[in-house]
Formats: structure tokens, C-alpha cells, sequence
């Protein structure tokens, strides 16, 4: 691909400005995290290390913590699998239905959160479920299903029905050629939609609050209220700092992931 | 055909929803028990943030442990931002108790979400302010439905540095040609509309308003339309108090209602030119009472919470900690030793009966007004659409 | 699953039927269109709802317009290496906490006393103008993502063939990319949209008075569920037209 200069430092440019538009605000979080002062308010007036002390020894922070992260798993573990069985009955069958199938399965993620929030939360009352993880993990496995199924629809369109016919024309029947074949291609889309969806069950604070009950604090929530506690936001700043910075792990390796099976995928390049 | 028996299942699915029994809470509250047993080990708690703190947010204030150690009923507790809040967390009848204010309580009582309480079971009561008891927003029908626990006025704060004469009166948050237009602030709930009303009793005497809770159709329009007229002055409206203490603290905010939590909050971080008075026209305020679940899985311990959460030596601690005058007058001394802080109580006056009286302390509006004036008051459902069409 | 998420969907349609008794302490289950007129009548609710799709739409063109350069740069301008280190970048900042994130544009916008109003002398300070700036910031990484995963599918050969036939970049990028971009572009529209018309966090962190329809059913949920309700109705109206209108750009797919 040949692009003549202009192009590429224009591009280049906007680039550098669209990241620093987003990663300014971060940095800001981070520096305000050795703010002296018990306050969210710029310039930080002084330095110290008190916060990231109070906040390793921070119950809350850690109990909040423990919760998100199981709550994620469980909600990315049922939408691997409900994403992967919706992505593969809308591809392969042809149903009456179908259209209409798709565009809902949409819909947790295309309503605001708090219409689902609070659609959930009424059901939950109905049927009668007791609010907690029960209710919680399935309230995110709603949205999570949505991203897991739409990573899925997205690359089983590219891949190329020939690999499939292939193995079967090899001798193989439905269960190998999914196992040898078709699983390891899905492999990294699952991995890349599973990595996406856990970290928007992670950090999802709308539908959360109409679905855990009470005694049951995700991280969010457990920012959102201290936030409103101005005497230990900075202990938030500290804790939002570690959560990004450790975030870059996954982010990494699920990056690392999916750009490697570029010629596998039968794709256009 | 598959779409039709799924279409069929949605609709008998939605009708079995809707059908099935709803989630109203009963009308008949409990009796309130006759003694305390045994702690059911557990206790979950709706509070105003800052009122059960466990040392999560400073090891400096833990009044929950040790209520813990001595009790066994271990403390769930969850921080509503509103009031609003609190009745909709009450009504799904998983809290044992919540600490409510008065535009709060009468809806709890109304709705049936909360029991009467036995305040001979509460040692400490006797010691609480008596004018804090049998009050309109704790007691219905002759039965006695909370525990007070603290109590204070929503103050008039200004910056010294910008508005440079002392104001006296509210007068100058609903000032449509105020010098200081965008910097104004407000609390940000329909509650705040008894604020204009409490302003219009002084300021346009013959509207006849006396009760700013108890309003007629034309007392809650006029009210309404001052609160519409100073929408326009308004820079931001706060329910948040740490928002509305940084908001003090750079400036973007230099007059308005504020609760003297935030005016510490803001000195604390280093604010040095706040002032708060209490105008002449009086102020609104809240009294805060502890009430019993009508669905309260765990009574035995919320009772000893109440009773632990009104002894002096924990009075002392949330009442300094929040910046609020505590229900129990011994408090005062436990704050001047464990704090050496022996104004508290004179600042927050807590022991004066003829200022608290003076407090318009929030209450909940309803059709049949509640200073027993008439039965055609402008309910609270009607002051919620109000205050949308107010910020517009 | 999918029954129960739709069933409590109609659910909450049915609510917003409902109305709340006299004294505000239950609901009555008289269906009525009461709720609807109210919202009809009241031409604040017109106010708002105008207004959060003002800016809804404001944020998402914002948002295209920053990620489309970032994109492209991304999927065709880089080497492979140095790609997937973008990308990376692009998406850390979706694992800040969006609460902290909103947190911190306020102490950026705010006036005086604000970064920007240290920095440079002026800003927007909390209103519209700030609060399409926030919003924008934060769903950016949902409008790159698709974008990006569009031009990747996007063959170089096209453009390489533009080219070969005498048009310069420009032409390239406005007659060939775009056009082809199209699908993916509503694709993360769906998003920037759908997330704005609900969002009541941010609008009430940095949006200073604004009151968008989140707001109200936020506001009203606790005290007067079935009129929240109608008013949630209301943008769940507007995202299936919206989803619907763009079923045939094929946009979906793209999701």
C-alpha cells in the first residue's frame, strides 16, 4: 500500500491528537491519585502516597473488586457459550423469524442500560428471583450474550464454507470437523468477544445498580459511591489507575490474538 | 409454525408477568414486637452516606464493628443519594431497616413498607430531644414508626471573596437579575420546591402559606413559577454533596443551599472564604429516623442497631463525622472528649429546642395536608412532574 | 434467556400503563394512556426528548469524525506491529472506570478552576457543549472498533486500483472508502446513539442543568414507576425505528 506523504503524516497526525484526547483525562486520574489534598479539583496540590496506601489496605475496594470479577466471569462464561449456540443457529438454519431473531438479540445492547435496568429489575420482582449474583450475572449476561454473538455472526461469515466441506469430504463427521476444524478458527473471535465482554460487565454501572441487591457492590458501584464521598475520592483515582494500567494485559494478548490468523479466515487480504 | 407458538409464548409469558402477584407492598404493617430476641446474625441497612461507616473510608470512623463484635449481626449496608432512593430500595423488601427522612417516612408509612416501632425496647430513647418525637413524620395514627437519630437545617452558603455583602435572606437565590447568574446553586430534588414555598410565606404574605408542605393548588404554582424564574440563574443543581463541595471549593459555584457537611468538605480541602448563615425567612432542614422494614428478615438485630446507633458514644461519632446535630443531647460531651471539640453541639445547636422548631424539616406532601389545613394539598407525585418542568 | 429479557421488556410497556395511586404510595392497575397524554401534553417532555436527540446525534457525528483518521491510520497507513499496539491503545482506555472517566472531564471542563480554564483561559464549562464533548470521549472507542474491523475487511486492492486509475487520495477516500464504510459507520453509530439516549451518569456529572430523558426516568423511577416507564418507552421507540431503518445498509452485520 503506497500513500504519499501528506497522507501519512495527516493521518498520522490526527492520530497522535485523537490519542492524546484520550488518554489526557486518564493521565489526569492517575496524577490526581498523589493529590495531598482530599479533593478531585485541578491543580493537585501537593504529593503523596497516601492514597495508594489507604487503598491497599481498603476492604471495600478489594470486596467490591472480588465481586466484579466473579460476576464477569460468570456473565462472559454463559454468553460464550449462548453467544457461540445464537451466532452458529443463525447462521447455519434458515427459520422462519430469523430476521426478527437477529434484531433482538440486538437489543440489549442497542437500548439505554437503564431501560433494560429497569425492565430487568421489574421481572426480577415478579418471578421472584431474590436479588443477587443470581440476578446480577444475569442481567450482564444479557448485553455480554449481544457481543459474544455478534463477534461470532462476524466471523463465521468470513470464514470460508470450504474448510468445512473439506473436512467432511476427509471423512470427518459434524462433532470432528467442528472439534479439529471449525473450533480452533473460532478460537480467538471467542477470545477477543469473551476479553470485550468481560470488561463491559466489568465496568457497567446502569443496569448493575437495578440488579445486585442489596450488600452486593461491584466495583462500579463501589466507585460511584465513593465519589460521592469527598473526603476518600482519591482513593478511587488510585483504584481506577491500578484497573487500567493491569488492563492493558488482556487488552495485549487478546490484540496479539486476533491479528494472528489473518490468512486463516479465508478473509479478502 | 415456529414463529407463531414463539409469538404465543412471549404473550402468555407477558400475561403470567403481569398477572402474577404483584409486588404492592401489603396494607396492614406488623404490630410492633414486645421484646428483643435473639440477633438473627445479619442486618440490611438503607442509609444517608455517612451514617454506618465501617472503616472502609478512613479506619478513623468505625462505629459498625464494634457493633458487629458486641451483637453478631454482621452490617450490610447500601447509601441512597435520595430519599426517592430509599423508598424504592425499601419497597423490594430487602432491607431490615433505613434511615429516613421525613419526605421518606410518610410514604414508608403511607405504603405499608414500614412497622411501628416499640420505643420502650430502645434504652437510649428517653435521652433523645423530646421535640424530635410523636413529630407528623415519625408517628401516623397514634403509633410511633422510628427512632430519631440526627437532625440539621439546609444553610445558605456563600464565597466572601465573590459575594462580597453578607446576605440575610433568600432573597438572593431567587434574584432573576443576580450579579452572580450561573454560579447559583440548588438541591436537586422535587423536596426543594418547600423551599420557595417557606421563601414566599415571608416574601408574599397574602399567598397564605404556612406549612411549606402543605400547599394549596395556587401557594404550589406560585412556588413553582419563582423556582421556574430561577432556573435561569441556577449554574448547576447538586444532590451529590462531595460535587457540590468541589463546585464551592474552585468557584464555579459561590452561592446557594448547602448542608454543612460540604461547607467542612470544602474547608477541609482548603476553602477559606465560605460562610453559611441561616436567613431570617427560616430554612428547611431534615430530621432523620430510623425505621423498622414492614418485611424486616432480621428485626431482633435492626432493633439493636437503633438502640446502639442513639447511646451518646456513637451519637458522638456519626454526628461529627457527618456534621449534624445527634438526636441524643449526652453526645455532646463524648464529642468535646473523644474530638476535643466542644462547639459541636452549639454550632449545630442541638439542644435548642426553639431553633429545631423553627427548622422546616422535610416532610412528604400528600393530598390531605399535613398541617391538618384541608384535604386538597398538592400531593408529591404532582411536585415531582413540577420540578422536571422546572429545569426544563 | 431471550424470552425473559423481551417478556420483561412488554412488562415494563405494560407498567407504563399503570398510574400511581392518590397518594403516591402504590400503583393502581387501571390501564389508561394517562401517562402517554401527560407526556403528549406536557411540551417539556418534548423539550427533552429533542434535545437528547440532538445530542445523540451531535455526539455521533463527533465521534466519526475523530475515528475515522484514527481508524484508517490503524487498518491501512501502519505496519502490522505498530497496528496492534494502536489498537491496544484504543481500547485500554474503554477499562477506565467510565464513572472516573466522567469525573475527570469535570474537573477538566469545570469554570473557573478547571484544566482547561487554566490552561488556555476559557471553557465550556458543565452544559451541552461539555457534555457532547464527554460523551464523545467516551464512546470513541465503540465507534473505532467497527470502523477499524471495516477497513480491515476493506481489500487494499481497491485502493490501490483508485489509484492506479489517476485519483488522488482524497478522491479515493471520499468516492471509494467512505461509501464502502458505510455499513460499519452505522454500525458504531448504533452505539454512540443507543448510549447517549440513555445516559443520565455523565449528563448529571458534567451536563450542569441539562436534564435529558435518562435524567427523568431516573428521577421518576422511585417515585412514579409507571410514568418512568412511558418515558423509557420513548427512546426504545427510537432505537428499534433507527435499528430497523438501517437493517438494509446491512449495518447489522457489522455489529
Amino acid at each position: 500500500m503506497h500513500f504519499t506523504r501528506t497522507v501519512r503524516v495527516l493521518f498520522g497526525t490526527l492520530t497522535w491528537l485523537v490519542l492524546a484526547f484520550l488518554y489526557v483525562p486518564l493521565i489526569i486520574v492517575a496524577v490526581l491519585s498523589f493529590n495531598s489534598v482530599a479533593s478531585l479539583a485541578w491543580p493537585p496540590k501537593g504529593f503523596t502516597l497516601h492514597w495508594w496506601r489507604l487503598a491497599a489496605h481498603s476492604s471495600g475496594a478489594r470486596d467490591a473488586l472480588m465481586v466484579s470479577l466473579k460476576t464477569a466471569v460468570g456473565a462472559t462464561a454463559i454468553a460464550l457459550v449462548l453467544g457461540l449456540l445464537a451466532a452458529l443457529a443463525i447462521h447455519r438454519f434458515r427459520f422462519f423469524g430469523r430476521e426478527s431473531l437477529n434484531l433482538m438479540i440486538v437489543l440489549p445492547i442497542a437500548l439505554p442500560g437503564i431501560v433494560t435496568g429497569i425492565a430487568l429489575n421489574a421481572a426480577f420482582r415478579q418471578v421472584g428471583f431474590a436479588f443477587g449474583y443470581l440476578t446480577l450475572i444475569i442481567a450482564h449476561a444479557t448485553f455480554c450474550i449481544v457481543v459474544l454473538y455478534n463477534n461470532m455472526l462476524a466471523r463465521f461469515r468470513r470464514l470460508s464454507p470450504n474448510l468445512e466441506e473439506a473436512s467432511a469430504d476427509l471423512g470427518a463427521h459434524t462433532f470432528q470437523t467442528f472439534r479439529y476444524v471449525t473450533f480452533p478458527l473460532l478460537r480467538t473471535a471467542l477470545l477477543a468477544g469473551g476479553l470485550l465482554a468481560f470488561g463491559l460487565s466489568f465496568d457497567e454501572i446502569v443496569v448493575t445498580t437495578f440488579a445486585a441487591g442489596a450488600g452486593l457492590e461491584t466495583l462500579p458501584i463501589w466507585i460511584f459511591r465513593n465519589l460521592s464521598r469527598g473526603d476518600q475520592q482519591p482513593i478511587v483515582t488510585v483504584v481506577a489507575t491500578v484497573v487500567m494500567v493491569m488492563s492493558i494485559i488482556p487488552v495485549w494478548i487478546a490484540q496479539r490474538l486476533t491479528s494472528d490468523d489473518g490468512p486463516l479466515t479465508g478473509g479478502t487480504r | 409454525m415456529k414463529t407463531a407458538r414463539f409469538c404465543g409464548a412471549m404473550v402468555a409469558i407477558t400475561l403470567l408477568a403481569a398477572a402474577c402477584g404483584d409486588d404492592s407492598p401489603s396494607a396492614n404493617p406488623n404490630e410492633a414486637p414486645r421484646v428483643i430476641g435473639e440477633g438473627e446474625k445479619a442486618l440490611n441497612l438503607i442509609v444517608w452516606a455517612g451514617y454506618a461507616e465501617d472503616g472502609s473510608t478512613s479506619p478513623d470512623y468505625d462505629w459498625v464493628h464494634p457493633f458487629q463484635d458486641k451483637t453478631g449481626c454482621i452490617v450490610k449496608s447500601k447509601i441512597a443519594a435520595t430519599s426517592d432512593e430509599m423508598f424504592q430500595l425499601m419497597s423490594t423488601g430487602q432491607y431490615d431497616g433505613v434511615s429516613a427522612s421525613g419526605d421518606s417516612s410518610v410514604r414508608l408509612i403511607d405504603a405499608g413498607l414500614v412497622s411501628p416501632v416499640n420505643t420502650s425496647l430502645i434504652q437510649n430513647y428517653a435521652d433523645l430531644s423530646s421535640f424530635l418525637k410523636n413529630q407528623p413524620y415519625n408517628t401516623s395514627g397514634g403509633k410511633n414508626y422510628g427512632i430519631p437519630h440526627g437532625w440539621g437545617a439546609n444553610y445558605l452558603m456563600w464565597n466572601s471573596d465573590v459575594v462580597t455583602t453578607a446576605p440575610d435572606s433568600w432573597n438572593v437565590v431567587f434574584d432573576k437579575a443576580s450579579p452572580y447568574k450561573g454560579k447559583v446553586t440548588a438541591y436537586d430534588a422535587p423536596i426543594y420546591i418547600a423551599d420557595a414555598a417557606l421563601y414566599l410565606k415571608t416574601a408574599q404574605p397574602d399567598l397564605g402559606i404556612k406549612d411549606p408542605y402543605s400547599l394549596t393548588q395556587k401557594q404550589f404554582d406560585a412556588s413553582v413559577a419563582l423556582l421556574k424564574d430561577q432556573h435561569s440563574i441556577i449554574g448547576e443543581y447538586w444532590n451529590d454533596y462531595s460535587k457540590a463541595a468541589s463546585a464551592f471549593e474552585q468557584g464555579s459555584t459561590v452561592l446557594g443551599t448547602t448542608w454543612q457537611v460540604i461547607k467542612n468538605t470544602a474547608e477541609l480541602a482548603g476553602s477559606k472564604n465560605l460562610q453559611a448563615v441561616l436567613p431570617k425567612e427560616g430554612a428547611t432542614g431534615w430530621s432523620d429516623t430510623w425505621m423498622v422494614s414492614s418485611k424486616a428478615a432480621h428485626p431482633n438485630c435492626m432493633y439493636m442497631w437503633m438502640d446502639y446507633i442513639t447511646s451518646p458514644d456513637v451519637q458522638a461519632q456519626v454526628a461529627y463525622y457527618f456534621g449534624e446535630a445527634p438526636a441524643n443531647p449526652k453526645a455532646c460531651a463524648d464529642i468535646a472528649t473523644r474530638y476535643q471539640d466542644t462547639t459541636h453541639c452549639d454550632v449545630f445547636k442541638a439542644t435548642d429546642e426553639a431553633f429545631a422548631k423553627s427548622i422546616s424539616f422535610w416532610a412528604t406532601p400528600r393530598k390531605k395536608c399535613l398541617d391538618g389545613s384541608g384535604n386538597d394539598c398538592v400531593p408529591f407525585v404532582d411536585w415531582i412532574k413540577a420540578w422536571t418542568e422546572i429545569k426544563g | 434467556m431471550l424470552i425473559f429479557y423481551v417478556g420483561s421488556l412488554a412488562s415494563l410497556f405494560l407498567t407504563s400503563l399503570y398510574r400511581l395511586n392518590e397518594d403516591g404510595s402504590g400503583i393502581e392497575k387501571v390501564i389508561g394512556l394517562q401517562n402517554y397524554k401527560e407526556l403528549a401534553h406536557n411540551s417539556v417532555y418534548l423539550d427533552i426528548t429533542l434535545r437528547t436527540l440532538k445530542i445523540a446525534v451531535l455526539v455521533t457525528l463527533l465521534d466519526i469524525v475523530l475515528a475515522l483518521p484514527i481508524a484508517f491510520f490503524m487498518a491501512k497507513v501502519v505496519s502490522p506491529r505498530f497496528r496492534r499496539l494502536l489498537v491496544a491503545a484504543v481500547l485500554v482506555p474503554l477499562w477506565a472506570s467510565y464513572l472516573v472517566k466522567a469525573f475527570s472531564w469535570r474537573a477538566i471542563i469545570g469554570s473557573p478552576g478547571g484544566v482547561l480554564d487554566k490552561t488556555f483561559g476559557m471553557s465550556p464549562n458543565y452544559g451541552e457543549i461539555g457534555l457532547v464533548i464527554v460523551l464523545a470521549y467516551l464512546w470513541l472507542p465503540y465507534m473505532v472498533v467497527p470502523i477499524y474491523a471495516g477497513l480491515e475487511r476493506l481489500p487494499d486492492s481497491l485502493l490501490d486500483a483508485s489509484s492506479d486509475l489517476g485519483a488522488h487520495f482524497g478522491f479515493t477516500f471520499r468516492k471509494v472508502v467512505l461509501p464502502l464504510l458505510m455499513p460499519a459507520i452505522v454500525a458504531g453509530s448504533v452505539f454512540t446513539f443507543s448510549l447517549s439516549l440513555g445516559d443520565y451518569i455523565a449528563v448529571d456529572l458534567v451536563g450542569g442543568n441539562t436534564q435529558v430523558i435518562g435524567s427523568v426516568v431516573f428521577d421518576t423511577f422511585s417515585a412514579d414507576l409507571p410514568f418512568a416507564a412511558a418515558f423509557a418507552v420513548v427512546p426504545v421507540i427510537i432505537m428499534v425505528a433507527y435499528i430497523l431503518g438501517i437493517r438494509r445498509t446491512g449495518a447489522l452485520e457489522n455489529l
